[in-house]
């Protein structure tokens, strides 16, 4: 007990990685919906549609599926390896979010400052990309230990796609790290706060636009996602690296993928985006009740979709999501809760906005060859972020030159 | 007991613990698997001694790329799994109780020399996190040369190693 009061620092991380787990594997869960939904609307269909009104319920019972499904190991698998994979994965990816900070660093929740990060590392940045780095390993690991052809060339694959992507990810992000002169998340999001004639705001995203398609389409190649889903190829390699595992093993990959995919989201909203300021002037103070209207104006949405077109059992959850929304939206009013609402409140409209730009792009885009695949990524992506980062070199310097001859 | 006591053992049991498996280990995956591990360990000691960049860079170089490219290499290959040979004789009977020998030196030497004791007190240790503009400072200033000198190395040994590939061509 005395070794914990000497620690507080232990118990406040220890609560927080609870919060920030269970939202996040929640927004995980529901994330696989909000695809479903959004392709089936791109290609003229309803997607998700009878478990639960609109389907919301449908993430529950696939997480039921999976738990229940049988949990094959092939033979000749090395077994430990084959376990040791998903668990790799999927840890990995959560523990990306340990770095991200979701608003300011100057906020007090209950009397206490807090900070909205697990870990406000000094480098944040260079420790994002050392565990994403490792996070090949995962995938190389599953394809290997399943001893089968299709896993082995689809772990091949994706890994020797996941090593060269990640050269030109890290190439195009130096960039705002040059203009930025830190590692630091929350230094770099400081860096960003300010605007160009008093309403465009100061985000790296405008002078480092040739920055941010680099690191937008490397980032697409580093998660595996469409058009550079080659490993899941299923005309081609079954279901890649993947294919020998099923239950709840399967279900890690796949909460991976997702996981990869907010953590690489979160990064462009922290190095491009502003993260978690706001896109309009201070001065702007109404601005603030946005929150609380939108949630309101959910609510408002959601209690017409139950008074007018759902039925049954539906109707209930509908009216049971209503009054959630219509609670936490006039909580959102609440003075104190406000004032914490607000980061957190624009960070996650951004990532949230690259998400969708994703799944925009997989229900769009026809998939790469996989000689296109590379050189694609290193005879154009590459060469250009290399540019890119002379460039911005080249920019910063340039008047010091001037300056001193 | 700090903190950074426990964190210090852990770590470097894990390492100790992750080289030895290397040896041990029979499936030569299973050996890059230990590797990493006790690259990772490393990394994590690096942390606590205020060395965020290089702990960072050790991940990223050793564990990221040039692991990566070893278990590449032994799927590629599909090794399978390795020969004992006869344990030899003398690494039993001389082997064991030498090292035994050299780990109770260095004991006895970190708890009665002078340069022991400055180094259990924590003198020459870093007081802070070392930053990494100081770090770049000196790289970039100080030792541009040798730094240049180094990479232009590194491309003649790339050179050669395509070379050396490309001769059956």
């Amino acid at each position: 007990m005395e070794f914990v009061t000497q620690h507080p620092i232990l118990v406040v991380s220890l609560v927080k990685i609870v919060i920030l787990l269970f939202l996040t594997l929640t927004t995980l869960a529901y994330l696989t919906w909000f695809e479903r939904k959004v392709v089936a609307h791109i290609q003229s269909r309803w997607g998700p549609y009878y478990v639960g009104a609109h389907g919301l319920l449908q993430p529950l019972a696939d997480g039921l599926k999976f738990l229940f499904k049988e949990d094959l190991t092939p033979p000749g698998a090395d077994q430990l390896v084959y376990i040791l994979a998903p668990f790799l994965a999927l840890s990995l990816a959560l523990t990306t979010l340990a770095l991200i900070p979701f608003g300011p660093s100057t906020i007090t929740i209950l009397g206490q400052p807090t900070q909205l990060i697990i870990a406000n590392v000094n480098i944040g940045l260079m420790f994002v990309f050392a565990i994403t780095s490792i996070g090949v390993y995962g995938v190389a690991l599953a394809g290997w230990s399943s001893n089968s052809k299709y896993p082995l060339l689809g772990g091949l694959r994706s890994s020797a796609q996941m090593v060269s992507y990640e050269v030109a990810l890290t190439l195009s992000v130096v960039g705002v790290v040059l203009l930025a002169g830190t590692l630091n998340f929350d230094a770099m999001i400081a860096d960003q706060s300010g605007y160009y004639l008093h309403f465009i705001p100061r985000w790296h995203i405008f002078p480092q636009i040739i920055g941010f398609m680099c690191y937008f389409t490397s980032a697409i190649a580093e998660t595996n996602r469409v058009p550079f889903d080659l490993p899941e190829a299923e005309t081609e390699l079954v279901a890649g690296f993947h294919t020998e595992y099923s239950s709840f093993k399967f279900a890690m990959f796949f909460m991976a993928e997702y996981a990869n995919m907010l953590t690489v989201s979160c990064l462009a909203t922290i190095l491009f985006l502003g993260g978690w300021l706001s896109p309009f002037p201070d001065r702007w103070t109404f601005l603030h009740y946005l929150p609380g209207v939108g949630l309101i104006g959910l609510a408002l949405y959601l209690a017409y979709d139950a008074a007018i077109l759902a039925r049954g059992i539906a109707r209930i959850q509908l009216i049971v999501i209503t009054l959630g929304a219509f609670v936490l939206g006039a909580l959102c009013f609440y003075p104190p809760v406000m004032v914490v609402i607000q980061g957190p409140f624009w960070f996650l409209l951004k990532v949230g906005f690259i998400l969708f730009v994703y799944v925009w792009m997989r229900g769009t885009l026809p998939r790469f060859r996989y000689d296109q695949l590379m050189s694609f990524g290193w005879k154009l992506l590459l060469p250009v972020s290399l540019a890119n980062l002379v460039g911005t070199a080249l920019w910063i310097v340039w008047p010091l030159l001037v300056k001193h001859g | 007991m700090s903190l950074a006591f426990i964190l210090f053992f852990i770590f470097a049991l894990i390492a100790v613990a992750g080289a030895v498996l290397l040896i041990v280990a029979r499936e030569p995956i299973h050996s890059a698997l230990a590797l990493i591990l006790v690259m990772m360990s490393l990394a994590a000691l690096y942390l606590m001694l205020g060395a965020e960049f290089i702990a960072a860079v050790q991940i990223i170089v050793y564990a990221g790329a040039i692991m990566v490219l070893f278990v590449f290499v032994i799927m590629l290959l599909n090794a399978g799994v390795e020969e004992r040979t006869n344990w030899s004789k003398i690494a039993t009977y001389a082997g064991i109780p030498l090292g035994v020998l050299l780990l109770l030196e260095l004991a006895h030497w970190m708890a009665h020399s002078a340069m022991g004791a400055t180094l259990a007190s924590g003198a020459g240790a870093p007081n802070e996190m070392a930053s990494t503009q100081a770090l770049s400072q000196l790289l970039f200033q100080t030792y541009l040369f040798p730094f240049e000198a180094t990479s232009i190395l590194i491309l003649i040994a790339i050179l050669g190693a395509l070379v050396l590939a490309k001769r059956d061509e």
